[in-house]
């Protein structure tokens, strides 16, 4: 392993690491064909494309988990080719994943060290050592926390400095960090940055893969562009607009938030006053109209989601009431709440939306499956009477409706998941970050969707913390603080300074 | 990229003979042919017709409690108290019958106690939080250990005619069907409709494959497990009241061992013990399967330890086998 054992070059190096003609297919899918691309030390490419456009079966490749059909990786000059995780692992290449995959049970530094911890003589894992040398590459991130910690008293944040260690701890000289910020705050997205210019400064390269474009203009160099398996397109950050980088990745220009509908806002349907739970959010008052989206931005916990969840009953209210179109309600759980006419679309898809295993058909009913009962069983020709229509409506690209959720991209199960909540009639439909994590030609269907449920009469509310989805879609945005409502917005009375600055607690801008 | 014309939707894929061979179902049908013709040829005895119904006897009351336990396991809960709620509800039934209750009574207080065990299962699980397999690894000790505790090394033996006629007489004289065996059949068609054609079936996929979401689709997914809890409970303790009516005893080691044998036939089934797949078809033909097998090998006298053994392996070799086939198919 002689490239990562002497230091790697400053910043504005040569190519570490190439990829030439890589193809890759599964059965019945060409998931990347002939894509070559170069990384370059000192440097952060930015890796784009919708979601099932082969970046994630490159980034596979590029950790051992995947043998491509042909085509050759070159590290530094050297044809490589990796049969493992261990293979990649050992030629300097580190990831950084989404969901972080670790063990939640051990200690920070074993967790660094795991694969090749520092043995002494005797053969045995020398602690001592381990320790002093994780305590010192913590430092060298200004990670502040305790090599000793359990991993699982760790934020997301800092399990990601932890991974970030663990490639530094093996010189990587090539680190790949998948959607990085999906779950960070705004500070910890700050301090990430902060170390990948660090990373930058060391003469590493880096491939970044997001969905965001503010991220991706902020932090990358490069970018190389994928769609349907192909790159088609490359080059330097500092060369392209934002517009040109979408019209890449869909393939034709396309508005990032649909043109904001005309819609008569109608009569109050829900009134919540002073709802309250014990520690997340208290006093929350407002009241939402047919036809009406009404925004709710804030930073992560600032208490939209725990709100909206003690709303659909998840979680219990300490004090407060809801009516809704005049009748008091009473909520106790989520049946309750969809007896009542209240959908809930929830934030992490895949733990609380989905049923991946599931089929199609099956995810879409299951909110309302009472409604296709006849005689005591459940009528399938009533289910694909919905599931047609809804699918249709939402666009859901599948090859049948009884295919597993989980085949599907993260797009096509967003869709699954709002038809599902559409499927149980409602009244007033609640969006919690409904365009998390999805591509961009899934997020624009999603927002024009959005303002056609409106026109029909919904009450709808849009929980997101992407202020241009909430400035772009919504009538009113209630902004929350720490658990309060801070203040409430009306549409052509708004600045995005004014509603950040309120979010963040900050002085309000005269 | 041009967006291409799309045709609708299929409602179904098409199906194909290959994903019909591979279903779990299929196989084991293949296995039980297997198991009935090589029980054919090692012994003249296995075809007759009252031979095959005395075996049924084997694995009647188990595999009711098997029906519930498919059911607790397809919503990721398990029971491992069974065989000795049945030891609790079969000593229920002797003291009754030591105090000369009427037969009526003698009927139902076994599955009584068993609906108070599981209910006490489920509360500790559904209502404190508890893991069940901790939950019912304590209730199985507490339970055998309160049977133990009252019957000391007693052995009831005193029950009335009526009462041991149920275990020991045909239901239906020709072709002769056991009560148990009746009952077994009876329930798992209920069963089967109940998972397979329902909304609360439905609900029970959706719980074992994500309970989570189906909490948030409204689904009361403690109240649902609760209720297996319950019903476990409940033919557990209605698989004592025909087994103390066979046997005409009850003794503190009654069916001791016996959870496993039922976890055996859920799993054999098909039954995901992760949880959110199983059928009730697959547990159905499990059920015949072991029967059979234990059956057959009485027939030429192999030792009961030695037909342990046998199943044991049975059971690795058809869980482990398909998985290495899959894993040979994706190879090339």
């Amino acid at each position: 392993m002689t490239l990562s054992s002497t230091s790697p070059s400053p910043q504005g190096g040569g190519p570490v690491l190439s990829l030439d003609h890589i193809c890759k297919s599964f059965p019945g899918v060409r998931a990347l064909n002939d894509v070559s691309f170069t990384l370059n030390a000192g440097e952060v490419t930015a890796l784009i494309g919708e979601n099932g456009a082969g970046k994630s079966t490159i980034v596979k490749i590029l950790t051992g988990i995947y043998v491509p059909d042909s085509g050759e990786i070159q590290v530094g000059n050297s044809p490589c080719s990796f049969s493992s995780p261990r293979d990649s692992w050992a030629a300097g290449i580190a990831a950084i994943h989404q969901e972080t995959v670790m063990f939640d049970e051990l200690s920070v530094a074993e967790n660094i060290f795991m694969g090749h911890m520092p043995v002494s003589a005797s053969g045995l894992v020398d602690w001592l050592q381990m320790r002093r040398r994780a305590a010192e590459l913590l430092k060298r991130i200004d990670a502040d926390f305790d090599p000793d910690a359990k991993l699982k008293q760790l934020s997301v944040a800092q399990k990601h400095m932890v991974e970030i260690t663990r490639a530094l701890s093996h010189e990587a000289s090539v680190i790949i960090m998948d959607e990085p910020t999906a779950a960070l705050s705004r500070n910890e997205i700050d301090d990430l940055f902060r170390i990948i210019a660090q990373l930058k400064a060391e003469g590493r390269a880096v491939v970044f893969i997001s969905h965001k474009f503010d991220e991706i203009f902020r932090v990358a160099d490069a970018f190389v562009c994928l769609r349907d398996g192909e790159r088609v397109g490359s080059g330097k950050i500092a060369s392209v607009t934002e517009a040109k980088l979408v019209s890449l990745m869909v393939g034709r220009p396309i508005d990032q938030v649909f043109p904001k509908r005309d819609i008569a806002i109608g009569s109050t349907v829900l009134k919540v006053d002073g709802l309250s739970n014990a520690t997340e959010f208290a006093d929350i008052s407002f009241e939402l109209h047919r036809g009406e989206i009404l925004g709710f931005y804030g930073l992560v916990g600032a208490g939209r989601s725990e709100a909206m969840q003690c709303l659909f009953g998840m979680t219990p209210a300490l004090k407060g009431t809801i009516s809704l179109n005049g009748k008091p309600l009473s909520i106790s759980s989520p049946g309750d709440a969809i007896a009542a006419g209240i959908s809930y679309v929830p934030e992490d898809r895949q733990e609380q939306g989905a049923v991946l295993p599931l089929g199609i058909r099956e995810n879409i009913t299951l909110a309302s499956i009472a409604s296709h009962v006849k005689n005591l069983f459940v009528s399938k020709s009533s289910e694909l009477q919905d599931v047609r229509k809804l699918g249709k409506r939402l666009d859901v690209r599948a090859a049948n409706w009884e295919q597993q959720l989980g085949e599907l991209s993260g797009g096509n199960q967003q869709k699954v998941v709002i038809a599902k909540w559409l499927a149980a009639k409602p009244k007033v439909i609640i969006l919690d970050e409904p365009t998390k994590g999805i591509d961009v030609g899934s997020k624009a269907a999603v927002h024009d969707f959005i303002g056609e449920l409106a026109e029909e009469g919904l009450a709808v509310i849009l929980v997101s913390s992407e202020l241009p989805e909430i400035m772009g879609l919504a009538d009113r945005v209630v902004v929350m603080q720490e658990g309060r409502i801070a203040d409430i917005f009306t549409r052509g009375a708004w600045s995005a300074e004014e509603i950040v600055a309120t979010a963040t607690g900050a002085q309000k801008v005269a | 990229m041009n967006v291409p014309v799309r045709q609708a939707i299929a409602d179904a894929a098409p199906r194909k003979m290959s994903d019909w061979l591979l279903r779990w179902e299929t196989i084991l049908v293949g296995l039980l042919i297997v198991v009935i013709a090589g029980n054919t040829a090692i012994s003249p005895y296995f075809l007759d017709i009252y031979n095959l119904s005395d075996a049924t006897y084997n694995f009647s009351e188990k595999a009711i409690v098997a029906l519930a336990m498919a059911l607790l396991i397809i919503t990721r809960e398990i029971d491992l108290s069974v065989a000795a709620v049945i030891a609790l509800a079969s000593l229920a039934t002797g003291l009754a019958a030591e105090s000369g209750a009427p037969l009526i009574v003698l009927l139902v207080v076994g599955p009584a106690v068993g609906i108070v065990c599981g209910a006490f299962n489920g509360f500790l699980v559904t209502g404190i939080g508890l893991p069940s397999i901790v939950v019912t690894i304590g209730t199985m000790s507490l339970y055998r250990g309160l049977a133990q505790v009252v019957l000391g090394d007693q052995v009831i033996k005193q029950y009335p005619k009526d009462y041991t006629a149920i275990g020991q007489s045909y239901l239906i004289n020709w072709p002769p069907l056991p009560y148990s065996f009746v009952i077994f059949l009876v329930l798992a068609v209920v069963f089967a409709v109940v998972l397979h054609k329902t909304a609360f079936g439905r609900k029970l996929y959706a719980i074992g494959n994500n309970p989570v979401a189906a909490k948030f689709s409204g689904i009361p997914v403690e109240r649902i497990r609760f209720l297996l809890f319950v019903l476990t409970g409940l033919l557990a303790g209605l698989a004592a009241t025909l087994l103390t009516a066979r046997i005409g005893s009850t003794r503190p080691n009654i069916a001791l061992g016996w959870e496993l044998e039922i976890i055996t036939m859920v799993i054999l089934g098909g039954v995901s013990i992760a949880g959110g797949s199983g059928t009730i078809p697959g547990v159905v033909l499990a059920v015949f399967i072991l029967g059979l097998i234990t059956f057959g090998l009485s027939l030429i006298n192999v030792p009961g330890i030695v037909i342990s053994v046998i199943l044991g392996c049975l059971l690795i070799v058809s869980i482990a086998g398909p998985i290495l086939v899959r894993r040979l198919l994706r190879g090339r």
